[in-house]
């Protein structure tokens, strides 16, 4: 029988003004086995842990059950404060009857009623308790980041710091991201380029980082602390050690038809190519797709023409591992497609342009040098429409529900940015709303349209149509209630942006969760935001939703602080509430790893042979415990009962039900 | 091919020559229409009325007759074609107003939206093909520049009516091509007409109707072709200039396929 202490928490009058905390103390002391029961005021606060400490020292206790706030609040509290005096931890239980009673309930009868049955059920769950001991598992001191944007640039030249080995897999030929294709940033109007560069080469030089460039993750096994995961490197046909960089071959390529995806096929590029001028790595790469000599077998100019001898036509992919003790994902986002906006007219006028087009079509890195002209005729555009919201917020099939967060900032941008390098055009700017939350960022919108004099209209784009060299704009002015009818001669499209397409298979590699919009979860949207729920994977930039540089950034350090948590740690200890799986009662019928969440089921046949039954090999259930995460799911779907809970037994639950029903 | 057809009453009246040129040329196609006998109105107007039922029996009366033969039915007008199939697809999806209508027509096996409603140039499109219609042709329309004006009610709402992107349609420029004339593409062909404005603000409609004209005189257009009496209305009626002819598709269909007004 355990000698079980009881102890009813005021929590000032939180608990105490619903609750009759005496009352709830006396009759839980008449429960079997309960020895000891009190209450304090704070329970929590150091006078109120030695009440607990005295008591399991005094009264010879086995047990504990304090009746307080929700155990994600003080459970890990308590469980220190009884195991500095000698028990297990996990022999306390915690009955919550702050958030589940006295907040939610007005009668004093009712909720103190309420209060004992919670409390008897922890006491029923306290009999059933054992010592529980958690495994411990040694940390690989290294980290993966997948994506080599600002976002990944940043999570890992911070990891580096704090003196960890970072690998960055990136499967453009160049790390750098979105941020290499902006031309200013909001709201200082810096120049991207110019700090983003320099982070590039922070990266490309620190010893501590390895970039593998042109890659992708293809496999990911093991669990925190301990991932291997295999990379594969795509053939760029040159090889990157002897390759200078000197882009004699990109001059000479006789294949100039290739879209250059730099320019958002704005212009283009020849078969081999350097991304850009500040490319990291700076080397060539062949795209086979157009390459003369991998497709027919002749031509090899570049291969004439490299000094360096780097061109190597017969190279294959590379496929390795390597091992990681954290996971960063860092995948990022694009645009919309807008081919489905057919109203905006995108796909039937070169002039109809994306805003990460425009992007390009103002930045001195872009096709036309920085001097913006329409595509179509080359000319000088007298007017311009931007529209937000092209896909967000949007309740049809080929939009978003959410908010893309970053056009009302950057629509801002291009249009005062018109105003500035060309006076004489005018530009309109039709919004839903115009949100411009953050450190400075009001003060710019209101500068674009007080002394800029952008043309800022609350109501939609109904219709744009190409006619002659026009774009004939359609729109409603809301606030005068007006149709409106514009001559444009370019329109800019705000698209919405998504999460980028290597997301999902991603997701699925590292069983980490995802919401509908392919976003990945945090494992607390506002307490552990840049955590996955998956152990040892961790989030930054908008793989984790639509953001900003400054936030970007901001997550990225965050991110990086969690990783170096986990790498400074030589063993994880892990949670013992584990699932475990009874062999003898296992089919091996793999409902439990269908419906595990983190892949922590495996297989394997064991032998069950007895000397009078002959041979009997049978395949069973096995859980890895550094990898569960002990949520259950297994114990309720395992159709012949043979999985449990460490910590949450089914009996441990159904005696608790039976304590609540009784 | 034998279709259930429905004519409605604006075919019977003011769009003779739709309904006509129609029939000639389905017969020239080989297809079989057989007129369904005491049809009654459509309802006109879709009702947009939540648990409006009672102007959607006439519609479901004949979607059932079609359902009796086993035809598919075919239909003209695009304001029947709209009401027809909408109401269609409730009683293939809102089980309250299937219910409704089911409890008081008393019919012996409930309907719930089985027939295929099919518009006469979704026919020509997916049943005869345009290729075909290519073939059959016997006075090519060669340098004659046609401009297709689809209005509204074919078109939307894209996802019940499934006959065309709504803002970049292209079925009856395909047709045009079919019929070997030119077809030109300007910018206001899937606007609004004015429908039925024109009762209460004429001047409203005759600007609608001026925009669409201009454009499609901009863009190079001889002739405007139409599948919907409401719009040929608009189209002739408020445009006091007259100067841009407007047909029903298919007088220019029979005109392709060598069929006389007289035939």
């Amino acid at each position: 029988m355990q000698r079980i202490g009881v102890f009813v928490c005021h929590c000032g009058t939180n608990i105490a003004a619903t609750v009759d905390v005496k009352k709830v103390a006396e009759t839980l002391l008449q429960e079997p086995g309960v020895v000891y029961a009190t209450d304090y005021q704070y329970m929590c606060s150091e006078a109120g842990q030695n009440m607990i400490k005295d008591a399991i020292k005094a009264q010879n206790l086995t047990g504990v059950v304090i009746c307080s706030c929700s155990p994600r609040m003080h459970e890990a509290t308590f469980r220190k404060a009884v195991a500095a005096v000698g028990m297990n931890p996990y022999m306390l239980e915690v009955a919550n009857i702050r958030e589940q009673c006295s907040w939610i309930h007005k009668n004093i009868e009712e909720a103190t009623e309420k209060a004992i049955i919670l409390g008897r059920a922890a006491v029923a769950k306290v009999h059933l308790n054992a010592p529980l001991i958690a495994g411990q598992t040694p940390v690989t001191k290294r980290a993966l980041v997948i994506g080599g944007g600002i976002a990944g640039i940043q999570c890992a030249l911070d990891i580096a710091d704090a003196g960890y080995q970072v690998d960055i897999v990136e499967k453009e030929p160049t790390v750098g991201g979105k941020m290499t294709k902006i031309d200013k940033t909001f709201p200082t109007l810096d120049c991207s380029s110019c700090i983003l560069t320099p982070k590039m080469v922070d990266v490309a030089q620190n010893e501590n980082i390895k970039i593998y460039s042109y890659s992708e993750v293809e496999s990911v096994k093991g669990f925190v602390g301990n991932f291997t995961v295999g990379i594969k490197r795509k053939a760029r046909y040159v090889k990157e050690d002897i390759c200078t960089g000197c882009g004699l071959c990109t001059e000479k390529c006789p294949q100039k038809k290739v879209p250059n995806d730099y320019n958002l096929g704005l212009d283009t590029k020849r078969a081999i190519y350097i991304p850009f001028a500040q490319a990291v790595p700076k080397v060539a790469t062949i795209d086979a797709d157009y390459c003369t000599m991998l497709k027919t077998g002749k031509c090899g100019v570049c291969s004439k023409i490299c000094t360096a001898g780097a061109i190597d036509y017969t190279q294959q992919d590379e496929h390795l591992e390597e091992q990681y003790g954290a996971i960063v994902v860092a995948t990022g986002y694009n645009p919309i497609k807008l081919d489905a906006f057919d109203e905006f007219a995108y796909s039937q006028s070169p002039d109809v342009v994306t805003s990460l087009e425009f992007e390009r079509l103002m930045s001195a890195s872009g096709p036309n040098g920085g001097h913006l002209v329409r595509p179509s005729d080359h000319k000088e555009p007298k007017t311009i429409v931007f529209v937000q919201c092209v896909g967000s917020r949007s309740t049809v099939e080929c939009g978003k529900p959410y908010c893309s967060k970053i056009c009302c900032m950057y629509t801002c941008k291009h249009a005062m940015l018109c105003r500035e390098k060309y006076p004489d055009t005018e530009v309109y700017v039709f919004y839903i709303d115009v949100r411009t939350p953050g450190k400075n960022y009001d003060e710019f919108y209101r500068r674009a349209v007080e002394e800029y004099d952008v043309h800022y209209i609350k109501g939609m784009v109904g219709k744009v149509c190409p006619e002659g060299d026009k774009l004939k704009v359609q729109a409603s002015d809301l606030l005068t209630n007006e149709q409106l009818h514009i001559d444009a001669d370019m329109v800019v499209l705000a698209a919405a942006i998504e999460a980028d397409k290597s997301a999902r298979p991603l997701a699925t590699l590292l069983t980490a969760s995802m919401d509908t919009n392919d976003f990945f979860t945090e494992a607390h949207a506002k307490l552990r935001p840049v955590e996955s729920p998956t152990a040892g994977v961790f989030l930054a930039g908008c793989a984790q939703g639509p953001k900003d540089i400054p936030e970007t950034v901001t997550q990225a350090g965050a991110c990086a602080s969690k990783v170096i948590g986990l790498l400074a740690k030589d063993h994880l200890v892990g949670n013992p509430c584990v699932a475990h799986s009874d062999e003898m009662m296992c089919n091996g019928c793999s409902t439990c790893a269908n419906v595990c969440p983190y892949g922590a089921i495996t297989y394997e046949t064991k032998d069950f042979s007895r000397r009078k039954d002959g041979t009997l090999m049978r395949r069973v259930a096995s859980v890895n415990p550094a990898v569960c995460q002990g949520c259950g799911c297994c114990t309720v779907a395992c159709p012949s009962g043979a999985m449990d809970l460490y910590g949450f037994s089914t009996k441990q639950i159904m005696s608790e039900v039976d304590a609540i029903c009784k | 091919m034998v279709y259930s057809y429905y004519p409605g009453c604006t075919l019977k009246s003011k769009a003779v020559d739709l309904d006509m040129g129609a029939r000639k040329a389905a017969e020239a196609l080989g297809i079989t229409m057989v007129e369904i006998p005491e049809w009654q109105c459509c309802g006109g107007v879709y009702p947009m009325a939540k648990d409006e039922v009672a102007t959607k029996l006439s519609s479901v009366r004949a979607l059932e007759y079609a359902k009796e033969q086993g035809q598919d039915l075919l239909t003209l007008c695009s304001a029947c074609h709209h009401v027809l199939k909408r109401v269609n697809n409730d009683m293939a999806n809102d089980a309250e107003i299937r219910d409704k209508v089911n409890r008081y027509m008393a019919l012996e096996e409930p309907y719930a939206g089985e027939t295929k409603v099919i518009h006469y140039l979704e026919m020509l499109r997916d049943v005869v093909g345009f290729d075909k219609i290519k073939e059959a042709v016997k006075n090519p329309l060669t340098d004659r520049k046609i401009g297709a004006f689809y209005g509204c009610l074919l078109l939307r709402p894209s996802k019940t009516m499934q006959f065309d992107n709504p803002e970049n349609p292209s079925i009856i420029e395909d047709f045009i091509t079919a019929l070997g004339a030119t077809p030109v593409k300007y910018p206001l062909r899937n606007e609004c007409c004015g429908g039925y404005i024109t009762m209460e603000n004429k001047d409203l409609a005759k600007a609608k109707v001026a925009n669409i004209v201009n454009s499609a005189k901009d863009a190079g257009c001889d002739a405007l072709i139409t599948a919907c009496p409401l719009c040929m209305y608009n189209l002739t009626q408020n445009n006091d200039a007259a100067d841009l002819p407007v047909y029903y598709f298919t007088e220019l269909l029979c005109e392709a396929l060598g069929i006389g007004k007289e035939d």
